[in-house]
């Protein structure tokens, strides 16, 4: 049956939205200041950035999705209280291919663990698959992000790639994972949960 | 030391825009040349585009994200191909994009010889820890080349690209530096 009754947005708690220009910069600027998360998010160098830098980087990214129409982002708040704890975007789409890759982060420390990164999961592949009719999902993990590899398997991804020694920190090689999860593994798995 | 730029069948050269332009608009002629080096959808480009694009890696070529280099046979000193380093310096590792434009070269043993300078130059004046590619199952040729040069299979995004209404695999390969060094070994060099 068709569903657009179900909203696309919406989770138990949390909701996916735009970025707010004036009230983002300055949350997202603190969590960078937070080794931990910037290295869990990406394979660049950690550092502190600035809210008004922040603020240029939302400006860019708003170019990039209105240009390059290969991107979709989105801020995760509570549904509470509207605060920001995360982010998110379905990027690097390759139309033709229908494949494209996942990105997700809960900013704070003491927002995660709380299965915000689950129900925000939740809503990202119902829009990866279901509104944007993408064919396949792909995600990129280092194999210390030990958290988004058990939430990854828990969605029915398979590990497809395993990129050996490819990244440095902490004086050490890591491996670096590629998931993948297909429109039907995750029709199939949606179908399993509900019954 | 070793010559860098010389291997047995072919060598590297700078990136000459009018000589890469011409040749390239032939080529993607070839709509089976570029279904092997990329899944995004093939194009038609001016010759002015090309030489643009030519004009400036011939430039950037030695900014320190990407190496541009174009192969010439050693018999002839005909221009055959090309290939891109793409860098990243921080996790010590470079990506490796390589083409040979006409059919009639393809299977020679070009490719891999090409590959072979290619990891030379990573390794041996880059000083890098890994190179990586990608390559899609439909090119047996180009998988059996890689793994003649040391590059292990470290997996396949399932059914990532789509041609002519398939689904087909891309094939992520890897090799590090001390495996390279290893075969080098082994070649008694």
């Amino acid at each position: 049956m068709l569903d657009i009754q179900t909203q696309l947005f919406e989770s138990q708690d949390l909701r996916l939205g735009p970025i707010d220009h004036e009230k983002d910069p300055e949350i997202e600027s603190r969590w960078t200041h937070d080794s931990e998360f910037m290295r869990l998010m990406d394979t660049n160098p950690a550092r502190p950035v600035s809210a008004a830098v922040i603020k240029k980087q939302y400006e860019k990214l708003e170019k990039q999705v209105e240009e390059n129409k290969n991107l979709f982002h989105f801020m995760i708040r509570t549904k509470a209280d509207e605060r920001l704890i995360g982010k998110a975007a379905i990027q690097w789409i390759e139309w033709t291919n229908g494949n494209a890759f996942l990105r997700l982060g809960i900013g704070s420390a003491d927002d995660r663990r709380k299965g915000y990164g689950a129900q925000a999961l939740h809503l990202l592949l119902r829009f990866a698959f279901a509104e944007l009719n993408l064919f396949r999902l792909s995600a990129i993990v280092p194999e210390y992000n030990e958290a988004a590899v058990a939430l990854l398997h828990r969605f029915g991804f398979v590990q497809e790639v395993c990129r050996r020694s490819a990244l440095e920190r902490d004086g050490r090689r890591w491996d670096l994972y590629v998931f993948g999860l297909l429109r039907d593994e995750w029709q199939n798995g949606a179908r399993a949960r509900e019954e | 030391m070793k010559d860098l730029f010389r291997g047995e069948l072919v060598r590297l050269t700078l990136v000459e825009p009018e000589t890469g332009a011409k040749a390239a608009i032939l080529w993607q002629r070839d709509s089976e040349f570029q279904r092997l080096l990329d899944n995004s959808p093939a194009q038609s480009n001016s010759e002015k585009k090309i030489r643009e694009g030519f004009e400036k890696d011939a430039e950037n070529g030695f900014k320190p994200e990407r190496y541009v280099f174009s192969v010439r046979t050693l018999a002839e000193d005909r221009f055959i191909g090309f290939f891109s380093i793409w860098l990243d310096l921080i996790h010590s590792e470079a990506w490796v994009g390589l083409g040979i434009g006409a059919r009639e070269d393809w299977s020679k043993g070009y490719g891999t010889d090409m590959m072979k300078l290619c990891q030379q130059y990573v390794f041996c004046e880059l000083s890098l820890e890994r190179l990586s590619l990608g390559l899609f199952a439909y090119n047996p040729r180009a998988l059996r080349s890689y793994e003649r040069c040391g590059f292990r299979l470290e997996g396949r995004t399932r059914m990532d690209t789509m041609r002519e209404g398939n689904r087909v695999d891309s094939l992520w390969m890897g090799i590090l530096r001390e495996e390279w060094l290893q075969l080098q070994e082994g070649d008694g060099k």
